[in-house]
């Protein structure tokens, strides 16, 4: 962080901000506040220029032909990338977590360039849509407890050598290559299929990032009274289904 | 509501296979209901279409048919439509909301003297039953996101109704404020436009014809790449006024509540001036309309007032706050994820339930958990409970606003018709 105030950049509301994810802006912005942090929010549609000074930048979810004007927006976009050159944090879900990745394929089928971000790159699952509550297991190295969320996408996201798994799954598809693994990380980039939104239901990972922007291995504690009422439920019902 | 409610008679047009099926029908409609499974419609006109499949096109053959589509306000405006039309003629409607094939097919068998059959259809099924009833009008009120895990993505649907109606003959009625709507109904011959507005406008920034990003000043919207641009209304709702193509405005004294239904109002004076119906008589009619299948509802709850309101997704809740009474007004909000609600809850974060704040609120239903983390980052203050006769029995003076989510608000009508 640069100043007194935490620059909390939302990527494209216009386009990625279908499927609730904008509940992981509300929840890092709160956290923060409760932290007795100055926050300032910039939401920045598809037809403006990305901010390079950012502390954290969050990515949505959205449908197939939003995600490929993102895509090209981007693209053309220097700002994320320089931001993540000095340090910011970027959490993508879904949609976006393609996105930040080499390729993906887009509404007309073909495959797409993404960011290349994160040595990830989607490919169009042949199967039935993952749609559902998802459990995982966050990389230890993370220090975040069990991850609950909800999927939905026809997507399957290959991991290369320069990222390492978010988590393993227990219960749903995550990346949905057969080996189990959910999301991808490296350094201060992360991607996920885990709506919810994840922060909502998983608020340390809110935390996780509040930490890495201010350099700080913790943060005064919070009341998390209701939201672990809430994990605790959403666990429980995704184990007893699946 | 059938004009006929007690005729068994199918309709007189019908040839010998379609009469066995709507027997049939009936006979597993009567089983349903006798059994408890509800009213039976819907059972009722499966087993019909199964054994005849044209079976639609034959109950709507000799009808003047309406169909009414949209996200939010379907089957509230399908009821208004039914009764302005009555000035008209007799009026068949699947006014209990079964708006798919088989509940419309049940609905249309029972059509006796009815002349206009005003049909409420679920928006996956809107091209099917167009082609299936040869609809004289068809109105496209609002397309916004809803139950996302289980239902197309918001602009394919739009895109789906684009190619469907390409070929109608109907009149469409398209609400010209919002721009999904716009798209789809753009490609039709005969359109009437309604500036019916629009409250939710967070799927529609997106042009759908290019991907452009949207300008909207004031009531205008526009497209800057590709200039597909709001189209000029013949109808609009100003204030509490209908104004039609001539410029006259007609005041509308409804007793349902809000902006949404001063919009259902206007799209079905617009409507029904396609069958010569004058909007003053029009507006007259929809005066005795009160709930809606409870929509709207005020029920006593051991002696305190409590009004139900349904309010699916998040252009239904943004719609719902503004015509609730002001804070300190007590709020109850209830939500399941059951199949029929969809099974996502992420939706609640593209809800403000910031404008709560000031409200003493309740949560409950299947997610409250889900309820209380979001009232909880919005800072509204909340308390957990488990049935509407708890918030009875906490709330503050005044009427209780209960809000709740489709099966949720089932649940609460069955709580509240039986007093514990």
């Amino acid at each position: 962080m640069t100043d007194s105030a935490l620059r909390l950049v939302w990527i494209y509301p216009d386009l990625l901000s279908t499927y609730g994810d904008r509940g992981n802006v509300l929840v890092v912005e709160r956290r923060a506040k409760q932290r007795g942090l100055q926050v300032e929010r910039i939401d920045v549609r598809s037809d403006q220029a990305v901010p390079t000074s950012g502390d954290i930048y969050l990515i949505g979810g959205g449908e197939d032909r939003p995600q490929r004007l993102a895509g090209e927006r981007l693209r053309q976009d220097p700002g994320l990338g320089r931001a993540v050159e000095n340090g910011a944090i970027v959490f993508a879900v879904c949609a976006g977590y393609q996105i930040l990745g080499h390729e993906f394929i887009d509404d007309r089928g073909e495959r797409t360039a993404g960011l290349g971000l994160l040595d990830v790159w989607s490919t169009r699952g042949e199967g039935k849509r993952n749609v559902g509550d998802i459990v995982a297991e966050p990389d230890p190295r993370l220090g975040v407890p069990t991850l609950t969320g909800f999927e939905n996408h026809q997507g399957i996201t290959h991991l290369g050598q320069g990222v390492s798994p978010l988590a393993q799954v227990s219960v749903g598809g995550g990346n949905g290559t057969g080996d189990g693994t959910e999301g991808a990380w490296r350094d201060t980039v992360f991607g996920t299929y885990l709506h919810g939104p994840i922060m909502a239901r998983n608020p340390l990972v809110a935390d996780l990032l509040i930490k890495l922007a201010l350099d700080v291995s913790a943060l005064p504690p919070a009341d998390n009274t209701w939201y672990d009422a809430l994990r605790a439920e959403r666990i429980a019902a995704a184990q007893a289904t699946a | 509501m059938s004009a006929h409610p007690d005729s068994a008679a199918p309709s007189g047009s019908l040839n010998a296979r379609a009469k066995l099926a709507v027997t049939a029908g009936k006979a597993a409609a009567a089983v349903s209901r006798a059994a408890g499974r509800g009213s039976g419609s819907v059972i009722g006109g499966r087993v019909a279409l199964k054994l005849d499949p044209d079976l639609l096109r034959q109950v709507s053959a000799g009808l003047d048919v309406v169909l009414v589509s949209a996200t939010n306000g379907k089957t509230t405006t399908t009821r208004l439509i039914a009764e302005a039309l009555k000035a008209a003629g007799p009026v068949v409607s699947n006014a209990l909301g079964a708006n798919m094939p088989a509940g419309i097919t049940s609905a249309l068998a029972d059509s006796g003297e009815a002349r206009f059959g005003v049909i409420e259809v679920d928006e996956k099924y809107l091209n099917m039953v167009a082609r299936d009833t040869n609809p004289k009008a068809i109105a496209l009120l609002n397309l916004s996101r809803d139950q996302l895990d289980r239902s197309s993505e918001t602009r394919m649907l739009a895109e789906k109704w684009r190619e469907g109606l390409a070929g109608t003959e109907a009149v469409v009625i398209a609400n010209a404020d919002d721009p999904l709507v716009t798209w789809a109904a753009s490609s039709c011959k005969k359109v009437i436009w309604v500036a019916a507005g629009q409250a939710y406008k967070e799927d529609a920034w997106s042009c759908p014809s290019c991907g452009g990003v949207m300008q909207r000043p004031d009531e205008e919207w526009f497209c800057p790449s590709c200039g597909f641009r709001r189209p000029q209304p013949h109808w609009a709702l100003q204030g509490e006024f209908v104004v039609d193509p001539q410029g006259q405005p007609w005041p509308i004294r409804l007793q349902l509540p809000g902006r949404a239904n001063l919009s259902n109002a206007t799209s079905t004076a617009a409507v029904v001036s396609v069958f010569g119906v004058h909007p003053q008589i029009a507006l007259q009619r929809m005066e005795s309309v009160q709930a809606v299948a409870g929509r709207y509802e005020s029920v006593l709850v051991n002696g305190r007032e409590v009004r139900l309101l349904l309010a699916k997704n998040p252009a239904g809740w943004l719609e719902t706050f503004s015509l609730i009474d002001p804070a300190p007004a007590p709020v109850v909000l209830s939500v399941n994820a059951l199949s029929a609600d969809g099974t996502d809850t992420s939706w609640l974060w593209d809800v403000d339930y910031e404008r709560l704040v000031g409200h003493p609120v309740f949560v409950m239903g299947q997610r409250k958990l889900d309820l209380a983390v979001r009232l909880e980052v919005a800072g509204v203050q909340f308390q957990v409970i488990d049935s509407i006769q708890q918030a009875v029995a906490m709330a503050p003076q005044g009427r209780i606003e209960a809000i709740a989510n489709y099966t949720a608000f089932q649940q609460l009508r069955r709580d509240v018709a039986t007093p514990n």
